[in-house]
C-alpha cells in the first residue's frame, strides 16, 4: 500500500514536473487571464533553459511563444531547438479553441506560433488573424508527403495558412479497473454510468465542441449539430449530469492518473499516454461517432518572433524531430515520411488509428460551430449551472 | 494659488492613472452592456436590456459568490485573530518578526503553484486517504465547495492577519492595565478594550479579503474543478470562451453595483460599531 502510493506520487512528480517545463502546469483560467506574462515570469525563473542566452548565428532572437494543447509536445525537442538555435520555446496551453480565438481577438497576445484545429481556419482567416505562410521558409513541409484528407483544411482559397501538425479523434478513456463487464462503447452508455456507478468519477471537456459534441452523439445527433431543438436536448442532458460529474476540465491526465476520476472524454494521444503507463485505463470511441480532427501550426497576425516562429515550425516538421514528437504525445500524424520512421508497434496501434468502420462514423468539426452563439452560451451556462 | 498648483500637479499622475485604467474600462464595460453579441464575438453597439434580462443565467455564479465569498472571509477573520492577537500580545520580542516573515512568506510563490498542491492534498489521494485510513470511510473533498473554501481562506489568510495585527501592535497597553487596575478580569478587558480598539484593523482585513473574494476565480477554477462556479468563472468563461462581450459586460456591471452596496452597507456597519473614530476601514 505505502509502496504503491509512494511509486504514484513520484511518478506523479516527475509528470508534474514535465508539464511544469511545457508550462501546463498553468491552467486554463489562470493564462487566460493573468495573461502569458505572470506565468512565463515564475516558470521562466524557474527554468534556466528559459532565461535568454547569448545571439547565436542565426539570429532569430532568444524565445518563441507557442500557443498549444496540454501534453502535445516532447520537452526534448524543444530543448534541441533552444540548443540549436539560440531561441528558448515558450508554450502556453490551451483548453479549448474558444480560447485562443478569444485571446487573439483581444489583441497582443504576444504568440508567435499557434495550434488551431481544422474547423477553426476558416474563421481566422475570415477576421484576419493568422498570417498566410511562406512555404519557402519551411523548407521541411512537403505538400506531397501530407494526407490532403487532413492537411489540406490549412489551405483556404487557395493560400496555405497552416500546416498540419497532427491528426486525431475524440472519444472517451475509462479506467476499466472500476468499470468491468460495464465499460461503455457508446456515448450513451458513458452518459448513463456516469449517472450511475461512475457518479463524481467523469471528466468532460472544458470545450464547447466535444463536451456538447459528445451530448449530441448521445442522442445519435451530429456532433456539429447547432439545432436549437437538438441542442437543448444536448443541454437536458448535461444539467442532469452535471452533479455527477468529478470535474469539467480539459486537462484530464492529473486527476485519470491519481485516481480521482475513472472516466473522461479523451483525445488520442493522451488516451495514448496514459494507457502506456496504466494499462488499464483504455480509450472508447462512441460507437455512434464523435469527432475526427487534424490539428496544424499557423502563425497569428503580428506575432513579434516571426523568424523564430518559422523555425520552429520547420525545426519541429522535420521527419526525424516529429517521429520523436510522435512516440512521446502518441498523436498521429499526416506526414508518410515520418510513418516510415515509426516503429510498427505505434502505426498498429488501436488508440492511433482506429478500425475503418469505427473512423467512418466520425466527423469533423465544422466552422459553424465556433461561432454559432447558441452552442457557445450552452456551455457556459452548462458550466455556470 | 501656487499651493493648488502643486496639489494639482501631485495628485495629476494618479488622477491620468485613475482616468484612463479605471473610469474609461468601467464606461466601455457599461457601454457594450447594453449591446449586443456579435457573432464571432465582440459586440455590437445597441440599446437594450436583452443582457440584464438574461442574468438569471448566471444565478448561481452569483449565489455561489455570495455565500462563499462572506463564509471564506468570516473563517479567515476566525483564523487570524487569535493568530494576529498571539503574534501582537503575546509572541516573544526576539521571535515576532520571525514569526511575522513566516506569515508573510507563502506569498513568495505563485498562488497558482500553492493552489496546485492544494489539489493533491485534497485529491483522493491525499487527505481523503488518512482519513478512509483512519476509518472515516471515503471522504470527496477535492473539486466541492468545501475544497474552494479551503483554498481562499488558506489563500488570503495573510491579508487578513497583517491589519488586525497592526491595529493590536499599535494599542496602548497601559489601556488594559488600567483595566485591570480598575478589577476587569481579562476576558472583560478584552472584550471591552482590546477587541473594539482593534475593530479598524478587522475592517480592513474582512473589506480586503472579502472585495478580492468577491472577484475570485483562479481557486474555484482548481479547486472546484470547474463545478464550483463564482462570478469571476463566468466572466472568464463570457469573455475568454464564448465571447460574449455584451453579456459579460451586464454580468461584470452587476458585480460592481453587487460589491458598491454590499461594501456602503458594510462600512456604515462598521462606522457605528466603531463609534466616532474615522479611522474605520481607511487604513
Amino acid at each position: 500500500m505505502t509502496d504503491k502510493i509512494d511509486h504514484i506520487s513520484r511518478q506523479k512528480f516527475m509528470e508534474e514536473l514535465r508539464r511544469y517545463q511545457k508550462g501546463s502546469v498553468t491552467r486554463r483560467h489562470f493564462l487566460g487571464v493573468t495573461g502569458l506574462g505572470t506565468a512565463s515570469a515564475v516558470l521562466g525563473a524557474a527554468m534556466p533553459g528559459l532565461m535568454p542566452r547569448p545571439a547565436f548565428a542565426q539570429g532569430i532572437g532568444d524565445r518563441v511563444i507557442l500557443a498549444t494543447w496540454p501534453n502535445y509536445h516532447d520537452p526534448a525537442n524543444f530543448d534541441a531547438f533552444a540548443a540549436e538555435t539560440g531561441a528558448a520555446v515558450q508554450a502556453n496551453v490551451f483548453g479549448s479553441n474558444e480560447e485562443m480565438l478569444a485571446k487573439l481577438q483581444a489583441g497582443g497576445s504576444g504568440w508567435d506560433v499557434f495550434v488551431p484545429t481544422n474547423y477553426t481556419i476558416t474563421t481566422y482567416v475570415a477576421e484576419d488573424l493568422i498570417e498566410p505562410l511562406d512555404l519557402s521558409r519551411i523548407p521541411n513541409y512537403d505538400t506531397a508527403a501530407f494526407d490532403q484528407r487532413f492537411a489540406g483544411p490549412g489551405t483556404v482559397d487557395g493560400k496555405v495558412y497552416a500546416v498540419s501538425k497532427n491528426w486525431g479523434t475524440t472519444g472517451f478513456a475509462v479506467n476499466t479497473t472500476h468499470s468491468g463487464d460495464t465499460t461503455p462503447a457508446t456515448w450513451k452508455e458513458f452518459f448513463d454510468l456516469t449517472q450511475t456507478t461512475f457518479s463524481g468519477r467523469t471528466m468532460v471537456h472544458d470545450y464547447q465542441l466535444t463536451t456538447i459534441g459528445a451530448a449530441l452523439k448521445a442522442f445519435g445527433y451530429s456532433f456539429n449539430s447547432i439545432d436549437p431543438a437538438e441542442l437543448a436536448k444536448a443541454e437536458e442532458l448535461l444539467i442532469a449530469t452535471k452533479p455527477h460529474l468529478f470535474a469539467i476540465s480539459s486537462d484530464y491526465q492529473p486527476s485519470m492518473r491519481s485516481g480521482d476520476a475513472w472516466m473522461t472524454i479523451a483525445w488520442t494521444g493522451d488516451a495514448k499516454q496514459m494507457n502506456r503507463d496504466m494499462p488499464e485505463i483504455v480509450y472508447v470511441l462512441g460507437r455512434e461517432g464523435g469527432e475526427l480532427w487534424s490539428d496544424f501550426y499557423a502563425i497569428p497576425k503580428g506575432a513579434p518572433h516571426l523568424d523564430a516562429a518559422y523555425a520552429l515550425i520547420n525545426f519541429l516538421l522535420a521527419p526525424e524531430v516529429n517521429k520523436k514528437e510522435v512516440l512521446f504525445h502518441g498523436y498521429p500524424v499526416a506526414d508518410s515520411r515520418v510513418n516510415a520512421l515509426l516503429p510498427p508497434e505505434i502505426l498498429n496501434d488501436p488508440i492511433l488509428y482506429p478500425a475503418a468502420d469505427l473512423l467512418s462514423a466520425l466527423e469533423f468539426g465544422a466552422a459553424a460551430t465556433l461561432t454559432d452563439p447558441n452552442r457557445a452560451e450552452l456551455m457556459a451556462r452548462f458550466k455556470s449551472a | 494659488m501656487q499651493r493648488r498648483l502643486a496639489t494639482g500637479l501631485l495628485l495629476a499622475p494618479a488622477g491620468v492613472w485613475f482616468a484612463v485604467m479605471l473610469v474609461l474600462p468601467l464606461c466601455f464595460v457599461l457601454v457594450a452592456s447594453f449591446g449586443e453579441r456579435e457573432a464571432a464575438g465582440g459586440f455590437v453597439p445597441a440599446f437594450t436590456f436583452e443582457q440584464y434580462l438574461n442574468l438569471p443565467a448566471r444565478g448561481t455564479a452569483f449565489v455561489n459568490t455570495l455565500i462563499l465569498a462572506p463564509l471564506g472571509t468570516a473563517l479567515a477573520l476566525l483564523i487570524a485573530y487569535p493568530l494576529a492577537f498571539y503574534l501582537a500580545m503575546r509572541s516573544s520580542e526576539k521571535w515576532r518578526t520571525t514569526l511575522l516573515i513566516l506569515v508573510i512568506v507563502p506569498f513568495w510563490t505563485s498562488i497558482l503553484i500553492r493552489s496546485y498542491a492544494w489539489i493533491f492534498i485534497l485529491g483522493g489521494q491525499g487527505l481523503p486517504a488518512v482519513i478512509d485510513w483512519l476509518g472515516f470511510g471515503p471522504i470527496r473533498l477535492i473539486n466541492t465547495p468545501f475544497a474552494v473554501l479551503t483554498g481562499i481562506v488558506y489563500g488570503y489568510l495573510p491579508l487578513m492577519v497583517l491589519p488586525i495585527y497592526v491595529s493590536l501592535e499599535r494599542l496602548d497597553k497601559r489601556l488594559l492595565e488600567a483595566s485591570a487596575d480598575l478589577g476587569a478580569p481579562p476576558l472583560r478587558g478584552f472584550l471591552q478594550v482590546t477587541l473594539p480598539l482593534s475593530l479598524p484593523g478587522v475592517a480592513t482585513g474582512c473589506m480586503l479579503v472579502f472585495i478580492l473574494l468577491m472577484g475570485e476565480f483562479l481557486i474555484p477554477a482548481m479547486l472546484g474543478g470547474g463545478k464550483v462556479f463564482f462570478i469571476g468563472n463566468a466572466l472568464v468563461d463570457l469573455f475568454l470562451q464564448s465571447r460574449n462581450w455584451a453579456f459579460g459586460s451586464a454580468v461584470a456591471v452587476s458585480l460592481v453595483l453587487i460589491m458598491l452596496v454590499t461594501v456602503t452597507a458594510y462600512m456604515a456597519l462598521m462606522r457605528r460599531l466603531g463609534g466616532t473614530r474615522d479611522d474605520v476601514a481607511m487604513m
